[in-house]
């Protein structure tokens, strides 16, 4: 009750603080000599007062404070303390604070990070990214206030979702803003650079520390997501181009793209243009996907809310940045021509153009993807479906071209190249087409293009991890994080291909048996917790070789909302996943039961973290790669 | 004027796109398909799942008898509550059971089938559950009624005693 006022009081305070900044920073920038130094007070002092509201919020959730309407809404008095804290952002409202409460606090650290800017720049910066914190702010407070009163008050809340009561999304979210929101500071660096036409090397090496942070952020809250979705949904995947996944996934292509483009900014001052676009594309992308999600106009786990009049101004909010940094690129943005005939075509710029284009390829695909359903009801009326057979059609064939140039281009010099060592590459190539003729020769169907794709995704692997020798620590960033994505796209590959599944009814005490496997279902046990009740099954496997290994999934019902969830049981070893979980059948004795065996699951998740290392190294090492 | 004409065009284009989104909006349920009573059934080419043929729906539908459209797939737990049901039904002559096998592996389907008895006259193989959604469904399981290629009777979820009642008062 206490917590619901004074988180509300400093949410408006927080507003207010807004315009102050706002009203100050336009007066500094007219006679700027120096930083005023009001500006850097109020800044903390807004960024402490979300701190304040956002406390508020958690404590509310701690104490089950059903008085709040949020609190009421998605929390329950039974939960595990953990879930009542990561329920906070577990909800529409909750997680618009914490998006408010990241960007608050990246302005204040980019204040205090960028002394030695120019004045004019940081205060520009400032200003554009007020008009983000104070959009934010009035969207918070006008449509999602998470601090709305109830009256009377209930006695129980309605319970958080159990399917989103899982380790790993109570701390996907937090990151993944970190990521969205970090792209909001490149946005507002990037206009105010263009404005004050400052795009420079000195500039880009400082923007690159941004970029990186946030990349790292976007890759580790996609995977965090994609680890839950195998852990909890019971399906065994880990993606499914479902579009709450691909709108975090159009973010994270376009902000690789700028990595690289930045990386070239920096040592040749080419690229401008694509840098400023790619800038506030990633910023767009991280605001529809917001927009897309919490409106409604796309059914998913995330939708907590159908609400047109949030999704109606988070539009208008979005179409006025975009109109508004669309005029700021046209009208101060001057290309500089000589630049652009000075590209020789073997060097390694016009590697990363030609990778920049295969990007915006596949950013495309999934764009077109998530939205052009949207369209076409709204224009024709027709429902189409599209799932992953249309990624997949349209995207893995262009991985090859992709991979083999990830793994040529980082070779080339800068300017003009020739290419030294061509015996090695050219061995190398053909002993990865050897390989994976031995690998793939198993399986007769698609031969040609799965051998293709192995082939080029092991010549990136053994290229990357002949330089880990060769190089040592020069280029240690890129090529980790190169090696980590053949390693992802073979984990990939294998997985796809090697898997096997087996689905069958059971009994308890009954035996599955096929030439490979054997199941046997051993008895089954009831478990009471806090917050659900549960049946825990037993089955022994034996597989082709005799190894015995016990897996027990669950059947949980959770008490409120009452919803029942298959907890999967997964056995994790470092070549392969077994991954077995269980559905009642209705009015009968069986259960239903699938088993799986995925080969290199774990390796998805490795070098997925590989890639993030290597953007944490590039972060982290300062100039003595120069 | 051609430095002018790129940054209009752009614009519009966005503006374009607000519209849509706009207009998209107004219809939040987006992916909730219509009920179709009474609707002539959709004419489209789909595939046999034992002939691996190709062939038109109003074909399959052309007898003068009644139909039950089933839309099913062997990952469907309530499919198998279902399945019964479906072979009870298939005792009247007057009645053919058309499936729809939604986004499923054939292997497993037939297992399936073999498991729990096939009701199906023939099955329209949908992997990609693209004819799915032609016919209006929410999900699996789902079935219509046919009668005379006009859908009269649609059921969501799986059918239980009383929508066989009825399916059986339909078809005297």
């Amino acid at each position: 009750m206490l917590f619901s006022v004074i988180g509300n009081y400093s949410l408006f305070l927080g507003l207010f603080f807004g315009f102050v900044l706002f009203y100050f920073s336009v007066k500094n920038f007219r006679n700027s000599k120096v930083l005023d130094t009001k500006i850097l007070s109020f800044t903390f002092l807004q960024f402490f007062l979300v701190v304040i509201s956002f406390l508020c919020l958690v404590l509310s959730f701690v104490v089950s404070d059903f008085s709040n309407e949020t609190v009421f809404n998605n929390s329950h008095t039974t939960k595990p303390i953990f879930y009542k804290i990561a329920g906070t952002w577990g909800n529409h409202e909750g997680s618009l604070l914490l998006w408010l409460l990241v960007l608050t606090l990246f302005i204040l650290i980019f204040l205090v990070k960028t002394k030695n800017q120019p004045i004019k720049y940081r205060i520009l910066t400032l200003v554009f990214q007020q008009i983000i914190i104070i959009g934010f702010f009035i969207f918070l407070i006008k449509t999602s206030n998470p601090f709305n009163y109830i009256y009377p008050i209930p006695t129980e809340g309605l319970g958080l979702n159990p399917i989103l009561q899982d380790p790993a999304l109570a701390i996907h979210p937090p990151i993944l803003y970190l990521g969205y929101v970090g792209s909001s500071i490149i946005f507002s660096s990037v206009l105010a650079a263009t404005t004050l036409n400052i795009v420079s090397k000195r500039w880009a090496s400082h923007i690159k520390k941004w970029i990186l942070s946030s990349w790292i952020f976007l890759t580790l809250g996609i995977l965090l997501g994609s680890i839950w979705a195998y852990y909890e949904l019971g399906w065994g995947g880990f993606w499914f181009w479902d579009p709450v996944e691909n709108v975090s996934l159009m973010p994270w292509l376009a902000l690789t793209t700028l990595l690289h483009c930045i990386l070239v900014l920096e040592k040749k001052l080419i690229l401008t243009s694509w840098v400023i676009i790619l800038s506030i594309s990633t910023f767009a992308l991280s605001m529809s996907g917001t927009f897309l999600v919490r409106s409604g106009i796309l059914n998913s786990v995330h939708t907590f809310a159908n609400d047109p009049e949030r999704g109606l101004f988070i539009l208008i909010f979005l179409f006025s940045l975009i109109f508004l940094s669309l005029f700021i690129f046209f009208f101060f943005h001057k290309t500089n021509k000589n630049n652009l005939s000075s590209f020789f075509w073997l060097s390694k710029e016009t590697a990363i153009i030609v990778n920049n284009w295969f990007m915006m390829y596949f950013l495309s695909v999934v764009l077109i993807g998530t939205i052009y359903p949207i369209f076409l009801d709204v224009i024709s009326s027709q429902k189409i479906s599209v799932g992953p057979p249309f990624y997949h059609k349209l995207i893995i064939p262009f991985l090859i071209p992709f991979l083999l140039i990830m793994a040529i281009g980082p070779k080339l010099k800068w300017i003009k190249s020739n290419l030294d060592d061509k015996i090695y590459l050219i061995s190398l190539l053909i002993i990865s087409i050897l390989l994976s003729i031995l690998i793939v020769k198993n399986f007769s169907s698609n031969f040609l293009i799965n051998t293709i794709l192995i082939s080029s995704a092991l010549y990136l692997f053994f290229i990357t991890l002949r330089d880990f020798f060769n190089k040592g620590f020069k280029n240690l960033a890129q090529n980790m994080a190169h090696f980590g994505f053949s390693l992802l796209i073979l984990s990939i590959l294998f997985n796809s291909l090697f898997s096997s599944e087996i689905i069958t009814n059971l009994k308890v005490g009954e035996t599955f048996e096929n030439t490979k496997t054997k199941i046997v279902f051993e008895s089954i046990s009831q478990k009471e917790e806090k917050n659900y009740n549960s049946i825990v099954a037993k089955f022994t496997v034996q597989d082709s070789k005799g190894k015995l290994e016990n897996l027990s999934p669950e059947l949980r019902i959770y008490n409120q909302p009452n919803i029942a969830t298959s907890e999967a049981d997964i056995k994790t070893t470092l070549l392969s996943d077994k991954f077995i979980v269980i559905n009642i059948v209705q009015n009968q004795e069986f259960f239903n039961v699938r088993y799986q065996v995925k080969p290199f699951m774990l390796w998805i998740w490795i070098s997925v973290i590989l890639i993030s290392v290597g953007g944490l190294v590039s972060f982290v090492k300062k100039e003595y790669e120069k | 004027m051609k430095n002018k004409l790129i940054p209009f065009s752009i614009a519009l284009i966005f503006i374009i796109i607000f519209i849509i989104f706009y207009k998209g909006l107004q219809d939040t349920n987006i992916y909730t398909p219509k009920i179709k009573i009474n609707y002539e059934i959709p004419s489209a080419s789909v595939e046999l799942f034992d002939s691996n043929e190709i062939v038109n729906t109003l074909e399959i539908f052309k007898l003068d008898k009644f139909y039950l459209l089933n839309i099913w797939s062997s990952w469907c737990v309530p499919c198998r509550e279902e399945h019964p049901i479906l072979m009870d039904l298939i005792k009247d002559d007057n009645l053919k059971v058309i499936g729809i096998n939604y986004k499923d592996t054939k292997k497993n389907a037939k297992k399936f089938l073999k498991e729990l008895g096939n009701p199906y006259d023939k099955i329209i193989f949908d992997n990609e559950g693209i004819n799915a959604i032609e016919w209006g469904a929410y999900g699996v399981p789902e079935s219509f009624l046919i009668n005379k290629n006009k859908i009269i009777k649609k059921y969501i979820g799986p059918l239980n005693k009383s929508s066989m009642e009825e399916i059986k008062l339909f078809i005297k």
